[in-house]
């Protein structure tokens, strides 16, 4: 049977459409995605997302082995709270993951992953762990809810109460704090100012209640991943792989060559990838009618790609796409869809911020 | 459980008719297929006087999920389309069997009609997806 998470009951109560998820039965919609989008970019919107992984590291060594095992630098880190995007690369540069990480201080962090990656990531969490002293704790008694849009932070301090919200009052993007029970982030995965909250799983489905009460939308996977998109964000799995490195993907921006003494997995590979060069990771956008979608091939430049991302982007109200192409790309490529070759334009794969277009 | 009126008739493919008098159908897609695709972004529609075939390609759905066919349940002449479709194609999620109506058909041959599913056998087709 599939994994479900503690807002199970709640989703099918919500009306949702649960679907298999890497092995979680999740939602889908609770009706109409199109509406939950709006309402995130609009108003305000939570997810579940219980399904990722919450890992805690600590010990002495806790800095030295995630500056050897992540791309990112964590001691680029020095306010307690901190926040960074980064992600753990094999030895041929390609990406295991991609994750925050929290720092609390040179001997204690946390790392949020990715649920479908949970098996691999944990097997070589401990597998490089065990080169250093430090423990490595899953924490699969907590609970995950996403709460998203330009009112997340009114709802937020009306559900917390304002003595408990004082906490995160200005609080800036990417930081985080402990309020009683909840570790509260200023984190997402929408391209909308929010929160990512951890809770415990006994203390979730209260939480998720009392939003919903304050008129929160419950919002699925379908519209987690329109809105990800928009921003520009990328989908493991999907837009880059253990095949694939950063420097593909658009994420040379989180992988740290300087201190260039600072050795970290993968980092001789991706060195090799500068100098040879490699592919990229760019957007598309395609004015006309119809659907840029996943697997479609895309001609550039005399080179050939492949769309890794697309969608209707319903706050544009036109298609675009993530799509990995030869460098040097022109600003104009075709895209093949259903038989035909299709014209568009090629951007920086960033497409909505804050509920505007940054075309 | 999907709603499947008793008046229609329904092709295995989806496509739901209604006989309109005068050998007039008009055709759109089942509740139940509108909840698979999901929510509607385009509908591209056929040409007005178009001749076609029982099983051609005619109408494309495209939803947030895939880009879907539509085909022609019986042959005949398209004589009217749905324009309002295109600046509303959300329609076809809110209302299948009313307002989402996609195009009109006049049949060739009324009798095929006859060899589509009334209502009991579509519902055995979609309880054997």
């Amino acid at each position: 049977m599939a994994n479900r998470t503690p807002l199970y009951d709640a989703h099918l109560s919500a009306g949702a459409k649960m679907v298999d998820f890497h092995g979680w039965d999740m939602p889908l919609n609770y009706g109409s995605q199109i509406e939950e989008h709006h309402a995130v970019r609009g108003d305000c919107g939570m997810f579940d997302v219980s399904h990722m992984t919450v890992v805690d590291v600590a010990g002495p060594q806790a800095t030295e082995y995630l500056r050897y095992l992540l791309a990112n630098d964590v001691a680029k880190l020095s306010i307690p709270g901190k926040a960074q995007y980064s992600s753990m690369l094999n030895t041929q540069g390609g990406v295991i993951d991609d994750l925050i990480v929290y720092f609390f201080s040179s001997s204690d962090y946390r790392l949020v992953v990715n649920s479908a990656t949970r098996d691999r990531d944990m097997q070589w969490l401990n597998e490089v762990a065990s080169q250093f002293n430090v423990t490595v704790t899953e924490r699969p008694e907590l609970a995950m809810i996403a709460l998203q849009g330009p009112q997340a932070e009114a709802q937020l301090a009306g559900v917390l109460g304002a003595q408990n919200f004082a906490a995160l009052a200005g609080m800036k993007p990417f930081m985080s704090a402990q309020v009683g029970e909840l570790f509260i982030a200023t984190t997402g995965y929408t391209g909308e100012r929010g929160y990512e909250i951890i809770v415990p799983a006994n203390a979730v489905v209260g939480l998720w209640q009392q939003l919903l009460a304050a008129g929160v939308a419950p919002c699925g996977l379908g519209a987690r991943d329109t809105l990800r998109l928009e921003a520009g964000m990328n989908l493991y799995g999907q837009d880059m792989d253990e095949s694939i490195s950063p420097l593909q993907a658009n994420m040379g921006w989180s992988v740290a060559f300087e201190p260039a003494d600072r050795d970290f997995i993968g980092r001789k590979a991706l060195e090799a990838q500068q100098a040879s060069g490699h592919s990229v990771l760019v957007g598309l956008v395609m004015e006309s009618k119809g659907v840029l979608r996943h697997g479609q091939r895309v001609l550039v430049n005399g080179g050939e790609g492949l769309i890794t991302s697309g969608t209707f982007s319903p706050t544009l109200g036109f298609s675009v796409a993530m799509a990995r192409v030869p460098a040097g790309s022109d600003t104009h490529a075709e895209v093949e869809i259903r038989g035909k070759m299709v014209k568009v334009s090629v951007v920086k794969p960033s497409f909505v911020r804050n509920g505007k277009s940054v075309l | 459980m999907s709603n499947i009126p008793k008046e229609l008739k329904y092709a295995s493919t989806h496509e739901w008719l209604r006989n309109e008098g005068g050998g007039i159908y008009t055709v759109g897609i089942t509740e139940h297929a509108q909840d698979l695709l999901g929510d509607m972004v385009f509908v591209e529609l056929p040409e007005i006087g178009a001749n076609v075939a029982a099983g051609d390609d005619v109408a494309v759905a495209e939803s947030v999920k895939a880009a879907s066919d539509i085909y022609a349940p019986i042959a005949g002449e398209i004589v009217a389309i749905n324009d309002e479709l295109e600046d509303a194609p959300e329609t076809v999620n809110n209302d299948p069997y009313g307002d989402g109506w996609m195009f009109k058909i006049k049949a060739d041959d009324a009798s095929e009609v006859d060899a589509l599913l009334d209502a009991a056998g579509y519902q055995a087709v979609i309880e054997e997806d």
